[in-house]
């Protein structure tokens, strides 16, 4: 069980990883994430929370510590009406589960919820959000713990 | 099939099959990977040694500084020191502090029409200026890429924006490139291939196309294709690279399109980007009247010698507003010495303006030089998010380099046609 955080249209990357602490490890950049939109986030987020939010979500910079620094902090998952290219294919690269909803209607920030992966589905109070599943491709890496882990099966067995 | 897009002849040729199909995933060979200090080596390494393995081909991969140059705060120059010793490492080609990775990549001839190129950084599409298909990916999928020599795509349907007629005096490249993030939004592009033609676009210069492929990443495509010509062919060959004009490298005439949209080039007046999204465009006449305290020409989007040169053909022989300050950040140390060359960094010295290294400056926001909070920007970068330059409550104004230099003349947003009148436009 988490929260909601609901966040708005073109989240960008430049607010999940500030730029002026991109020099420093994930954990100072997670300790500022979103800190010029929401600055009670970072310090608010608990594990299993799950961001909501409209289109468009990632938009701008190729830094993965945007899709990193969320799941450094506990985030479950991002739900969102769309997502940046990049941002979406950095998130599964790192194991961040990433999923549309057709609408986000009615989810209210602070709402308890569930986000089931394998269902594709986010439970908010009492009522399924049915969500599009990841596709096939994309699930196995996600499966395997992201990239690196998929690559280390992959170069383990052509070693065999 | 009654034809196939740029993109797709690029896709299939790269992924080894007769034809690529739009949604079809499939996995291609990468011909050119293109890193940079930031999500380069610091990245990447840790996770080449988890994986116990090289580089896939180290005669493809090229390394260039520019995020954390000039190395002005501790950890920075750390960054750039680890940079320098992975590139002596393994072997790899490495522009150390030359300027902007978008800009030296085809300065130094490493690109080629027909190509598939993977960049570490977002503004990956300016290589499309060369009919090359590049894109931006983060630091884990370049490991990857650098490991294998392998990226899977989901072949892009081809969204052809059309721009008929030519523009007028005083309007540019990115004035065409704010008008189209303000009709098409950020996520316009919808990750698929955005393809530019029309006679507007044959007409302009390398650089300027440059603009154009560079800030489809703002209007949320994966690539921003041109289709090569002789410009292309020329600029390339000045710039070392080897190659046999490939004619077919175009999209057919009966492609199937994911859209085409046509504007006319002629009925476009320059435009700014309002606080805090690229999409907030307008015509410069239409924006509330917005006093100044800062002007920046910077970045791959806005400090190439092109965009140094319209600049200066506005400052030539004016001051700066009073109270303004003019900051100049070309994009790369050649383009910077051919614009001394020509007495354009002269102008800007005349205008009391000052220089910034070549790298990617404020407008990554990365070092030392930051937007104070309260101050309101002119800025020929590409991106204006909320705290993306300084403090959150500093306000940037995206606009051409000929708008940014008229705007710090007179010290508030105003329209270059005014101050290009009297004069000859270069």
């Amino acid at each position: 069980m988490g929260r909601v955080f609901l966040l708005g249209d073109d989240v960008d990357t430049d607010q999940l990883a500030p730029g002026q602490h991109m020099r420093s490890g994930i954990e100072a950049i997670a300790a500022h994430c979103l800190e010029a939109v929401r600055p009670d986030f970072a310090a608010g987020v608990c594990q299993g929370d799950v961001i909501v939010a409209g289109r468009n979500f990632g938009a701008g910079s190729s830094r993965e510590q945007a899709a990193e620094a969320l799941k450094h902090l506990g985030i479950a998952g991002v739900v969102a009406q769309s997502f940046a290219g990049i941002f979406y294919r950095n998130a599964i690269n790192l194991g961040l589960p990433v999923l549309v909803a057709q609408t986000i209607d009615g989810i209210a920030d602070g709402d308890h919820c569930v986000l089931d992966v394998d269902a594709a589905a986010l439970t908010v109070g009492g009522s399924e959000i049915a969500l599009e599943p990841i596709p096939d491709n994309l699930r196995r890496l996600l499966d395997d713990g992201g990239l690196v882990s998929h690559l280390k099966q992959r170069f383990a067995e052509t070693r065999r | 099939m009654s034809g196939a897009t740029l993109a797709q002849k690029i896709i299939a040729r790269a992924a080894g099959r007769e034809a690529a199909v739009p949604g079809e995933v499939v996995t291609a060979d990468v011909d050119l990977a293109m890193i940079h200090d930031s999500g380069g080596p610091r990245r990447v390494e840790p996770i080449l040694r988890q994986l116990g393995v090289g580089l896939w081909d180290t005669s493809k991969v090229v390394l260039i500084s520019d995020h954390f140059v000039p190395g002005d705060t501790d950890e920075g120059a750390r960054i750039l020191r680890m940079t320098r010793d992975w590139a002596l490492e393994r072997g790899v080609e490495f522009h150390d502090g030359e300027g902007i990775c978008h800009v030296v990549l085809p300065e130094r001839g490493h690109l080629k029409p027909g190509m598939l190129v993977v960049g570490g950084d977002s503004h990956s599409p300016t290589g499309g200026a060369f009919g090359a298909y590049m894109f931006g990916v983060g630091a884990t999928e370049m490991a990857g890429v650098l490991a294998t020599g392998e990226i899977w795509l989901k072949v892009p349907e081809t969204i052809m924006i059309e721009w008929r007629g030519l523009l007028g005096p005083g309007v540019l490249a990115k004035d065409i490139m704010l008008a189209l993030c303000g009709r098409l939004g950020m996520d316009g592009g919808g990750y698929q291939a955005v393809e530019y033609v029309g006679e507007a676009i044959t007409a302009l210069s390398m650089q300027e196309r440059m603009t154009l492929s560079n800030m489809a990443a703002e209007l949320g495509a994966q690539a921003g294709l041109i289709a090569p010509d002789t410009k292309t062919y020329a600029f390339l060959r000045a710039a070392g690279a080897h190659m046999t004009e490939e004619t077919s490298l175009r999209t057919d005439p009966g492609a199937a399109l994911g859209a085409h949209h046509v504007f006319d080039a002629s009925a476009l007046a320059p435009q700014v980007a309002a606080p805090h999204s690229p999409a907030n465009a307008m015509a410069v006449c239409e924006a509330p009247r917005t006093s100044l305290d800062l002007a920046y020409i910077g970045a791959c989007t806005g400090a190439k010698y092109d965009d140094l040169k319209n600049a200066a053909a506005i400052l030539k022989g004016r001051a700066l507003a009073s109270g303004m300050t003019l900051l100049v950040a070309p994009a790369s140390r050649q383009d910077q010495a051919r614009a001394a060359q020509d007495g354009i960094m002269g102008v800007f010295e005349d205008a009391g303006a000052r220089l910034l290294p070549n790298a990617c400056g404020i407008c990554a926001g990365y070092g030392t030089d930051r937007l104070a909070a309260g101050s309101r920007c002119i800025s020929s970068t590409a991106r204006n998010f909320k705290g993306r330059m300084g403090d959150p409550s500093a306000e940037v104004w995206l606009a051409s380099p000929f708008t940014v230099a008229a705007s710090a003349v007179a010290g508030e947003i105003v329209d270059p046609r005014d101050y290009l009148t009297e004069r000859e436009i270069a």
